[in-house]
């Protein structure tokens, strides 16, 4: 309890149970070929490699494309502009709620019920009303992050001191100004541990929506593979995905740290 | 000029009563301490001024016009916690009165405006002796500069009543000293009326030029809320008024208070 590691020990310790997973894979996927020259279960790691290779910088041979690149960029795509939407509502929506106990009351109750909906169940509905196309897949992000969004950002909203907002009211400030000036600023640091923890539902909506309809995307590609029973493409997408996810978490965990350095005072360094 | 008058006023939430018949004339530019036990309704009686809570019977004027049912500029305000904004530097912290005033849709200053502003702001956190950390976040603060702090910030934009909710009780003695020997001064010198809070006796009159005790002076067992807190003591303690008693027992020991009052005031002057 005592014992803190130092910084470079604790990288060190944080990459011992990777390489013990790597190890683990390494020894059963020499095992199962020893045993099974076809196995294609756990294909050792030079297949992954040379799967990967071929699917980022060699051209499919039928569409032209660098097939990991187009599936990315497809993916981020619909998952930049679902989390955007849902930002952008979840922010404006969750602040008046929290803000004017007269838009709480008329919205509190429809966005508690709203989360309440498990998004994978609308999913057909919305496949019949927005299409196959883009549209659906986005819709279906937008659904199953900003209810959670809203009712996160009101809830930070209520647990502002009160004394702040009478305090903002004695120097003259309107609601629209406490608004804007008090509450919106104090809110942007849990709205972004918030969309970090949007991230990984984002990415669950977003691959069974591209594994059920689309022709492009990483989900897509990984339920297409599975009919191939291609680990070695499959396992290494997953490591992208994995990866991509992780990026940007981090990537918004440093920008939340900078750009709200008073929020972030009291934690360790 | 910033006159308060409460009148029979009552606060009752359902069945229990906090405050009944409630009768104050607060003149212009009073120091006014509000003491009494946990509970009393010191805070509830703070609130009505301050316009977040409302009475249920009975009126409160400000110089002669019903008093405004939400907090405004000119009643500005320091709670024991949570004055500041955390979010916002020292000097913005200040700052943002001024843009509250100056820029309705945005809250922020350019330019000239700006500047003018800041340098406003500079001179009030002058005055409390927050200069040299303007660029500190409030966190970055003890608790006394941030009391201050929040002192400085409600002087901005130059309210007619300045409420303080026990702003100095959750500091240590030294630093509670020293506050009390910034908040007379300040007070003089913006010739606003002043109506504190607080738990500590001796503050209270040492600070106050009058100080009124909140109590129940009737208790019903079988009815807690039945009774509500009454003005038990009010107590003039400038020296050229003779010292007007309600309810009060004891004058001599009155007198005694009031001369040590005087005394301290006279150390906080020195």
């Amino acid at each position: 309890m005592n014992i803190v590691p130092q910084r470079g020990s604790r990288i060190f310790l944080a990459f011992v149970p990777f390489f013990l997973i790597a190890l683990i894979y390494v020894v059963g996927s020499t095992e199962r070929r020893a045993a099974n020259p076809d196995d294609k279960l756990l294909p050792p790691v030079a297949e992954m490699a040379q799967a990967a290779h071929r699917l980022a910088f060699e051209p499919d041979r039928r569409s032209g494309d660098l097939v990991l690149w187009t599936d990315t960029a497809a993916s981020l795509r619909r998952l930049a502009i679902g989390l955007g939407v849902a930002t952008a509502i979840g922010l404006t929506v969750g602040l008046a709620v929290g803000v004017v106990p007269v838009a709480g009351a008329t919205f509190g109750t429809l966005v508690a019920v709203l989360s309440m909906i498990p998004p994978m169940a609308i999913l057909p509905i919305l496949f019949i009303v927005f299409g196959l196309g883009e549209l659906s897949k986005v819709v279906l992000i937008v659904f199953g992050v900003t209810p959670c969004l809203i009712r996160d950002l009101a809830m930070t909203v209520a647990n502002l001191p009160k004394e702040q907002l009478v305090k903002a009211q004695s120097l003259g400030a309107s609601t629209w100004q406490v608004a804007i000036r008090v509450v919106l600023p104090q809110i942007m640091p849990r709205l972004i541990e918030s969309l970090r923890l949007s991230i990984g539902p984002a990415f669950l909506f977003l691959i069974s929506a591209e594994a059920i309809a689309a022709d492009v995307g990483l989900g897509y590609r990984i339920f297409l593979m599975r009919r191939y029973l291609s680990m070695d493409i499959i396992l290494p997408y997953v490591a992208w995905i994995t990866l991509l996810a992780y990026g940007l978490d981090f990537a918004l965990a440093m920008l939340a740290r900078r750009a709200f350095p008073w929020a972030y005072v009291e934690e360790p360094r | 000029m910033s006159a308060i008058s409460v009148r029979d006023v009552w606060v009752e939430y359902g069945d229990q009563i906090v405050l009944e018949r409630i009768n104050l004339e607060i003149a212009s530019g009073t120091f006014l301490s509000v003491v009494g036990p946990s509970g009393a309704g010191k805070s509830t009686f703070l609130r009505l001024i301050l316009g977040q809570e409302r009475p249920s019977r009975g009126a409160i004027l400000l110089d002669g016009a019903p008093l405004p049912s939400e907090p405004g500029a000119d009643r500005g305000v320091v709670f024991q916690r949570y004055s500041v904004f955390p979010h916002l530097t020292v000097l913005a912290n200040v700052l943002i009165a001024y843009e509250f005033e100056a820029s309705r849709m945005l809250a922020r200053l350019k330019g000239q405006a700006r500047r003018a502003a800041t340098a406003k702001s500079e001179t009030l956190l002058e005055a409390v002796g927050l200069a040299p950390h303007r660029d500190k976040y409030p966190s970055a603060l003890s608790g006394g500069m941030q009391q201050r702090l929040a002192i400085a910030q409600a002087l901005a934009r130059a309210p007619r009543v300045l409420l303080l909710d026990e702003p100095f009780g959750a500091l240590d003695p030294g630093t509670r000293a020293q506050m009390h020997a910034l908040i007379t001064p300040l007070w003089r010198q913006h010739g606003m009326t002043v109506i504190m809070v607080t738990h500590d006796i001796k503050e209270a009159f040492g600070l106050g030029t009058r100080v009124v005790a909140l109590d129940r002076s009737r208790h019903d067992p079988q009815a807690p809320g039945r009774f509500g807190a009454i003005v038990t003591y009010d107590l003039d303690l400038t020296r050229d008024t003779p010292v007007p008693v309600l309810g009060f027992g004891k004058p001599i020991e009155t007198g005694r208070m009031g001369a040590k009052a005087d005394q301290k005031e006279a150390q906080h002057d020195a």
